[in-house]
């Protein structure tokens, strides 16, 4: 009976493995950015300039994406311009996740006053277009990487509280957190031992989505040179300055777009398929 | 001898004033099974989550007392009432579907109680819950404590979950409609199985139903409620043999006998249902709750 239920979880997965996969390629590469990268990301050349892909006539050996209108090799810079976008991908969505996740707990899990104002602050916080509260932000904190990492989880921990709020709520109407009670468990415990691990596989799927989101948001605030100090490359801004030359040279424009396109979808499938894998009645 | 349960005058009433129990008196002596029979609605469940201390929070006790083992439950701290009720007591529910954590292995949802609570060692603990599962005809003992619920089928999670109950030797456990969940064929073994239990601890049993065969097979005495309100009382086989209250015999007209099923399903008369109504309105209009505790048992 073990062994028949045990087989489809050892199913391949081929969303989790392909997403997963991209994604590994993607740290992977940025995190080896300086052994990878087949040119300094920053070195300009005039004579380079604009060349076309490697399959292109007119290309260049080693400029395998070609190049942008400064002479600069365009596949390094996005080697480069990941490290930005994963470090904001996970600091911010961690935070956005362990503020947004708690709050949410308490509201679903006591209810009662607690719910009531955790959810009006909620409401008030979501009443704020998010893309214009990020850019009110990082103006006030000043540009740079904390700022923007700051900016998305002040304004993405909503997210987390309103799915985890109504889970945990589904949850504390359960017989076994009243059977909890009944042995004598305090409410707090309760809370910790037998709610959270229900709505953990939530957690994971929403932390890996929202993950894809401050990849998104960090490049939309770098499209508007809000984000890090414009020398380093990131995603957003390398499509901001392709955008300005898209007729002479449209690969600076699509490659960065395609990344970040790949990026973004392999986070939320990745964490749909974790979501699948670790709730045990799913699987 | 103090009862083990022992509740009396107890009156709840929603959060608009509606009566849900009405001026409701019962206990149980040790190792006594008593029956709480009704229909849907009768207020039986309600008695028993009162007893646990797990009363939804739009329903306020407002008289009467509940006493485990001597206890006042509404006299003790919310803290206290906690200790109280986890040491002395356990909940056999009714849906083993949702009464176990379905993240969690099986075995600590077990073990967790005799640990946390009662404080007790670790393999104290697992040894404690091996021979419980022994008993409720568990062999895989292992196997069970490792899965997750949504590994086990129905019948084997109520066993798991009445193992659960006797493992603390708790000396009254409610057991709320126990077999309703489940399918008929597991109901009588699972029946069957609390009953041996329950004789060779010698624990009490509120047995909470609505079917009048489970109480004929297990219990001692029998209290009959309708609309929050007792309506009879007596030892299960003088109930039986001779019904007194009117809207008991209609309830026993319509419990469908296996020789004859379709001929026997007799709804309760109108005119009992009139009676009781007119019972209850003299009763209402008579009642004047002592405010005395304005809290409930939360």
């Amino acid at each position: 009976m073990a062994d028949a239920r045990a087989l489809p979880r050892r199913r391949f997965d081929a969303r989790l493995v392909l997403a997963g996969g991209w994604l590994l390629v993607a740290l992977l590469a940025a995190i080896f950015a300086p052994l990878i990268a087949p040119q300094d990301p920053l070195a300009q050349d005039l004579l380079f300039e604009r060349l076309p892909p490697f399959w292109m006539q007119g290309a260049e050996p080693g400029f395998w994406l070609g190049t942008d209108s400064l002479g600069r090799d365009l596949l390094s810079r996005i080697i480069y311009g990941g490290r930005v976008a994963f470090i904001v991908a996970f600091a911010a969505a961690f935070a956005a996740c362990i503020v947004g996740s708690t709050l949410g707990l308490i509201a679903g899990y006591f209810g009662g006053w607690a719910d009531r104002i955790i959810s009006r602050i909620v409401d008030i916080w979501m009443a704020f277009p998010p893309v214009l509260f990020a850019i009110l932000l990082v103006a006030v904190f000043g540009t740079g990487l904390s700022s923007v990492i700051i900016a998305i989880a002040v304004i993405d921990w909503t997210r987390f509280c309103r799915v985890i709020r109504a889970e945990a709520m589904g949850q504390s109407r359960m017989d076994y957190v009243e059977n909890a009670r009944i042995a004598g468990f305090g409410r707090f415990r309760i809370m910790l031992s037998e709610v959270l691990p229900n709505v953990l596989p939530s957690i994971v799927a929403l932390l890996s989505l929202e993950m894809g989101i401050a990849v998104i948001v960090e490049a939309i605030l770098s499209f508007v040179n809000l984000s890090i100090s414009t020398d380093d490359p990131t995603w957003g801004g390398i499509i901001a300055e392709g955008r300005l030359s898209i007729h002479q040279a449209w690969w600076v424009l699509v490659f960065p777009l395609i990344t970040l396109f790949l990026t973004v979808l392999s986070f939320s499938q990745f964490g749909e398929g974790l979501k699948a894998r670790f709730d045990p009645v799913l699987r | 001898m103090t009862a083990c349960l022992d509740i009396s005058n107890l009156s709840a009433t929603l959060s608009n004033g509606q009566r849900v129990l009405r001026s409701v008196s019962l206990s149980v002596e040790p190792g006594e099974v008593r029956a709480l029979v009704g229909e849907s609605g009768a207020g039986k469940s309600m008695i028993g989550k009162a007893v646990l201390g797990v009363l939804p929070p739009s329903v306020k006790i407002v008289e009467g007392s509940i006493r485990l083992e001597g206890a006042d439950l509404g006299a003790l701290s919310a803290k206290e009432r906690r200790r109280v009720i986890g040491a002395k007591t356990a909940l056999i529910p009714q849906d083993p579907l949702t009464a176990l954590n379905p993240s969690r292995r099986v075995g600590p949802q077990m073990t967790d109680r005799l640990v946390h609570i009662l404080g007790w060692a670790a393999d104290r603990a697992d040894k404690r819950v091996r021979q419980l599962l022994d008993e409720v005809h568990i062999r895989e003992p292992d196997r069970v404590m490792r899965a997750y619920p949504h590994e086990l089928s129905g019948g084997m999670r109520q066993r798991v979950l009445i193992a659960a109950a006797f493992a603390a030797e708790p000396r009254l456990i409610v057991a709320d409609e126990p077999t309703t969940a489940l399918d008929v064929t597991v109901q009588k073994q699972i029946l069957r199985l609390i009953a041996q239990l329950q004789k060779e601890h010698g624990t009490a049993i509120l047995f909470v139903t609505h079917d009048l065969g489970v109480v004929a097979k297990i219990s001692q005495k029998v209290t009959v409620l309708y609309a929050g309100k007792v309506v009879e009382e007596a030892d299960t086989a003088a109930l039986f043999a001779d019904p007194q209250h009117a809207y008991t015999r209609a309830l026993m007209a319509a419990t469908p006998k296996y020789t004859d099923p379709l001929a026997s399903l007799m709804p309760v008369d109108e005119a009992v249902l009139a009676g009781l109504a007119a019972e209850i309105a003299i009763a209402d209009h008579d009642w004047r709750p002592s405010l005395d505790r304005k809290s409930g048992h939360g």
